[in-house]
């Protein structure tokens, strides 16, 4: 079969390292001339370079599609060949990989565009131009990274982009690492992220190991052809490795019990939130699962626990989310939900549709990052209105007074909004669009593709089921939640009053992906089924059974009454009588319910006291009493350097002075003694060295005589 | 002719005498004269068996001795005239300075 | 007793008596004449071992020439005596006591390791050994580049006899 693969391989495909290069080249560029460069020119080459990349993509689908979907792969470059190990680079071009290529390509060039505004008055704004060019180096570093993940043909060149995203995370998270609480913030919030992600690559690497160890290899190919067999042979370490892999997941994909670094990382610029942190790094578990589909397939009840986990992190997250007032971190909490949706799809075998709902929510909540980014954007330059005014007629101490306050100002605050809608129109209506497609409302995206995944939940896993319907309820009560409060009733701040809208090359972007997250849902309408009929190529290559279900009218109904029904309470709530300054939140009549929602359950408090404060513990205990008193007083100081003081001292004063030093001085010592008698011999008088000749000559006839 | 050790012992006798001669006596000079007759000892034995063996070769080499001889009074006597310049003594106890 | 052992005994006792006043004389003068009569003496020894040229030789060189020269630095330093006392006292006995030694030996060597040596030899011996022609064919002939190396080595003497006397010049 690979050698089928490669004999069909057109030149077309060749191509597909270019889809590396292209953004490789582009952050080079950067690196090495940007100093030189005008920021404009910067954000060109680098959406340039992201763009190409994108152009890549389109050619492989349209070679894909003339392949009729066979999956192709293409060897690159050799890489590591030891013994049975045999790792290379090698592109592996399929339908799956190109729906995330694409994906990932499209959004990321659209965001690199809206970065080129937004970054422009954000390195302004927190007072550091120099970092513009570094922040483009990052994101296109990153979109390499990601497309070494998507297109790498084996579990190594995965991991090589999947640890390459996590760094590209944790670079882009602490981007301003010097801003944040206490100046240290944003660093902590990339250090957690990091952190975070090392405890699930620990599994994934678990995962390949076991996964070498059980067949023999790491490329797809091989190991999805004897998953079969090896299942059959060795359930528990196919187990083993699902779960492994799972926990993988549960890091990057931000689930529980590692989802906790997400809203953290919101900490990062929001180009970054949209691009990283919701649409693309994130899904790479979601990715994971579906690409190894052969190896879950195998094992129910692996399958059954990624839904289950991923069916709980929905429903947890969203109810986190109705409590937030940060717009980015509902958001946040919002992108862990609709993660917990897609992991909840492929663990239950829906694949398709737990791809299709990660394509839409690309768009869609990369939609909603950015018009965040705008409307946060929008209050700063209001800010920075007011601020500017007051300078020009209030007395002094006042105006100290209100800087104090505008010091403290956050503009991320929903709190502080409202009546946005007229001050920043483009924004409102595609930040709406991107709302009622994540909340599920027909005809938009998100509607199709959530729709799917409770449709194949219904059938497959009930329990889930009922968890997705539940975090839909509330997707979509947030989402009222948060637009109301955004953008509907009173401006409640002086910065809202004069906020202001975004340049256009910022709403272009959002312009494009608003039509996006619309028509989205186009991709798998229901009866023609176009994405599944796409990606089976991909599944049915290893025998994995794609069943696309008939259209539900009664879940589809539901779900749509739902949503509208609760998109109906948050206005009750919130868009009938909008909130006035300094007034306190209706829900906060739910008591401790609303308490925990608003403190995120206090997840981050009880792993704090579980685990880190236990972990800090261990580790002062190794410090103070293992390492210093046991290592440090005793063992190092008691019993190595005493011993060896002691042997040293025998060394020195026996050994040395007493042997060594007493050999070389009674030699000294003999020489001067025999010296000091041979001394008196030489007596200078001329008749004595004479008369010792003279008796060597009686002495040697003597001698002679008696011979 | 007489035995050859005859002269051989007169040979032996004188050279001792010399040789005692350069052991006891402290002037230079007379220490030098001692050295002088125990090569004329030597030279003695030679011409006695250069008689014997009836060869010339025992006689030529007396020329050598000689000549050496002249060399090494022009020479030495220099020398101790130098020396009683430099020290004005021909003691040989005198000129000690090479005692450890 | 032939003729020519009472002249060898007479003339070996001269000879001994010569070498022993050599010796013990205190004046350096006696003490330089007494070995010009030694020297004589040997001369004379030469002649009956049948060397007349070396005898003359012996007379030119040693009595005439090398004992004149010793007589002149004698006169030249004015030290015909020492004074002060013997600092080596056990010297002069030890020598003594060695030069009986060797005496002995010589004597135990010359007694009673009986050699070819006691043997008289030839009585008759050509008319012309020991004379200046077969001491010239000897010399010029067989031993021509000893001859050769003698006159440098005397050369040598000579430069190195004005070196050491001009080094005296130039100090004082």
């Amino acid at each position: 079969m690979l050698l089928s693969e490669v004999s069909t391989t057109s030149t077309l495909f060749q191509l597909i390292p270019w889809i590396v290069f292209f953004p490789a080249i582009g952050l080079l560029i950067n690196i090495i001339f940007g100093g030189r460069m005008s920021e404009k020119a910067i954000g060109a080459v680098a959406s340039l370079a992201s763009g190409l990349a994108f152009g890549i993509a389109v050619l492989m689908a349209i070679g894909l599609a003339q392949n009729h979907g066979e999956p192709v792969v293409v060897p690159f470059l050799e890489w590591i060949h030891i013994g049975d190990l045999q790792l290379d680079w090698t592109f592996r071009v399929d339908t799956l990989s190109n729906v995330m290529t694409l994906a990932v390509t499209l959004v990321g060039t659209l965001i690199h565009i809206y970065a080129i505004g937004y970054m422009h008055e954000d390195v302004r704004h927190q007072g550091d131009p120099g970092r513009y060019r570094r922040f483009f180096v990052f994101l296109n570093l990153f979109i390499v990274m990601m497309m070494i993940l998507v297109t790498g043909d084996s579990y190594a060149m995965l991991f090589v982009g999947w640890e390459g995203v996590g760094l590209c995370s944790y670079l882009l998270i602490g981007f301003w690492y010097d801003k944040g609480e206490g100046g240290i913030g944003n660093a902590l919030a990339a250090k957690k992220a990091f952190v975070a992600n090392r405890v699930g690559d620990f599994g994934f690497l678990v995962a390949m190991f076991l996964t070498f160890w059980a067949f023999g290899s790491l490329d797809f190919a091989n190991v999805f052809e004897k998953a079969p067999e090896i299942a059959q042979t060795m359930p528990g370490v196919v187990l083993a490795i699902t779960l492994f892999m799972l926990l993988g997941v549960t890091g990057k994909s931000a689930q529980i019990p590692l989802y906790v670094w997400l809203p953290d990382a919101m900490a990062g610029p929001t180009p970054v939130s949209a691009l990283i942190h919701a649409a693309t790094m994130v899904t790479a578990g979601v990715y994971l699962v579906a690409r190894s589909a052969p190896i879950f397939v195998q094992l129910p009840q692996a399958q059954n626990t990624v839904a289950m986990v991923g069916g709980l992190t929905a429903l947890f997250a969203a109810t986190i989310a109705v409590g937030q007032f940060d717009i980015k971190k509902v958001l946040a909490y919002s992108t862990i939900s609709q993660l917990g949706f897609m992991v909840a799809a492929v663990g239950m075998g829906a694949f398709v549709a737990g791809m299709f709902h990660l394509v839409t929510h690309a768009f869609f909540k990369a939609l909603l990052f950015l018009s965040a980014g705008s409307v946060i954007q929008g209050m700063e330059r209001g800010e920075h209105h007011v601020a500017h005014h007051q300078q020009d007629d209030l007395h002094a101490a006042r105006r100290k007074k209100k800087q104090k306050e505008a010091h403290t100002f956050d503009p991320q605050d929903m709190r502080n909004m409202g009546g946005l809608r007229t001050k920043m129109p483009v924004t409102f209506w595609v930040y709406l669009t991107g709302a009622v497609a994540l909340a599920g409302v027909p005809p938009l995206a998100g509607f199709w593709s959530k729709d799917e995944i409770l449709l194949e939940a219904s059938h497959l896993n009930m329990p889930v089921y009922i968890l997705l319907t539940l975090a839909a309820i509330l997707t979509a009560f947030y989402m009222g939640r948060q637009i109301f409060m955004v953008f509907f009733g009173e401006t409640r701040t002086a910065p809202a009053e004069h906020a202001e809208e975004s340049p256009p090359v910022m709403t272009i972007p959002l312009i494009i992906l608003a039509i996006l997250a619309f028509f989205g849902g186009a991709l798998n309408l229901p009866g023609l089924h176009t994405f599944e009929h796409w990606l089976e190529h991909t599944f049915m290559a290893f025998e994995v059974e794609l069943e696309a279900l008939p259209f539900s009218i009664p879940v589809a109904t539901l779900s749509t009454i739902l949503a509208l029904a609760s998109i109906t309470g948050a206005w009750a709530l919130y868009g009938r009588k909008p909130l006035q300054k300094k007034q306190p939140d209706p829900l906060r009549k739910l008591g401790w319910l609303f308490t925990g929602m608003e403190n995120k359950w206090w997840v981050d408090e009880i792993y704090w006291f579980l685990i880190l404060d236990r972990y800090v513990d261990l580790a002062w205990f190794l410090a103070d009493e293992v390492d210093w008193r046991f290592w440090h007083d005793w063992f190092h100081e008691k019993v190595i350097l005493a011993t060896f003081n002691s042997l040293s001292r025998l060394l020195a004063l026996r050994v040395d002075l007493g042997g060594i030093d007493r050999i070389a001085n009674g030699l000294a010592d003999g020489t001067q003694a025999l010296a000091a008698c041979m001394r008196r011999l030489q007596t200078g008088f001329v008749r004595n060295y004479a008369l010792s000749v003279f008796v060597g000559v009686v002495v040697i006839i003597g001698y002679l005589m008696f011979r | 002719m007489l035995p050859v050790t005859y002269y051989v012992a007169l040979s032996a006798i004188l050279f001792i005498l010399g040789a005692v001669g350069v052991l006891i006596r402290r002037n230079l000079i007379v220490i030098f004269m001692s050295v002088e007759l125990m090569l004329n000892a030597a030279n003695l034995a030679f011409v006695a068996f250069a008689r014997y063996y009836q060869s010339m070769s025992g006689q030529v080499f007396v020329f050598f001795v000689m000549a050496v001889a002249a060399a090494e009074v022009a020479v030495g006597l220099s020398l101790i005239v130098a020396i009683y310049r430099a020290r004005h003594t021909i003691n040989v106890d005198d000129l000690s300075e090479m005692k450890g | 007793m032939t003729l020519d052992l009472i002249l060898f005994l007479l003339l070996a006792v001269i000879a001994v008596a010569a070498a022993v006043g050599m010796l013990v004389s205190k004046n350096t003068v006696h003490a330089a004449l007494f070995l010009v009569l030694n020297f004589a003496t040997i001369a004379v020894f030469y002649l009956i071992l049948g060397g007349p040229f070396i005898s003359m030789a012996q007379i030119t060189v040693y009595t005439g020439a090398i004992m004149v020269l010793f007589l002149f630095v004698i006169m030249l330093l004015g030290v015909e005596k020492l004074s002060g006392q013997d600092k080596l006292s056990w010297q002069v006995p030890t020598a003594l006591t060695l030069g009986a030694l060797l005496l002995l030996e010589s004597g135990y060597f010359l007694i009673f390791r009986r050699t070819p040596l006691e043997m008289s030899g030839t009585q008759s011996i050509p008319e012309a050994f020991g004379g200046p022609s077969a001491v010239a064919d000897a010399l010029f002939q067989h031993y021509a580049l000893p001859v050769e190396i003698a006159g440098v080595l005397l050369l040598v003497a000579m430069v190195g006899v004005i070196a050491l006397t001009k080094w005296e010049k130039g100090r004082s």
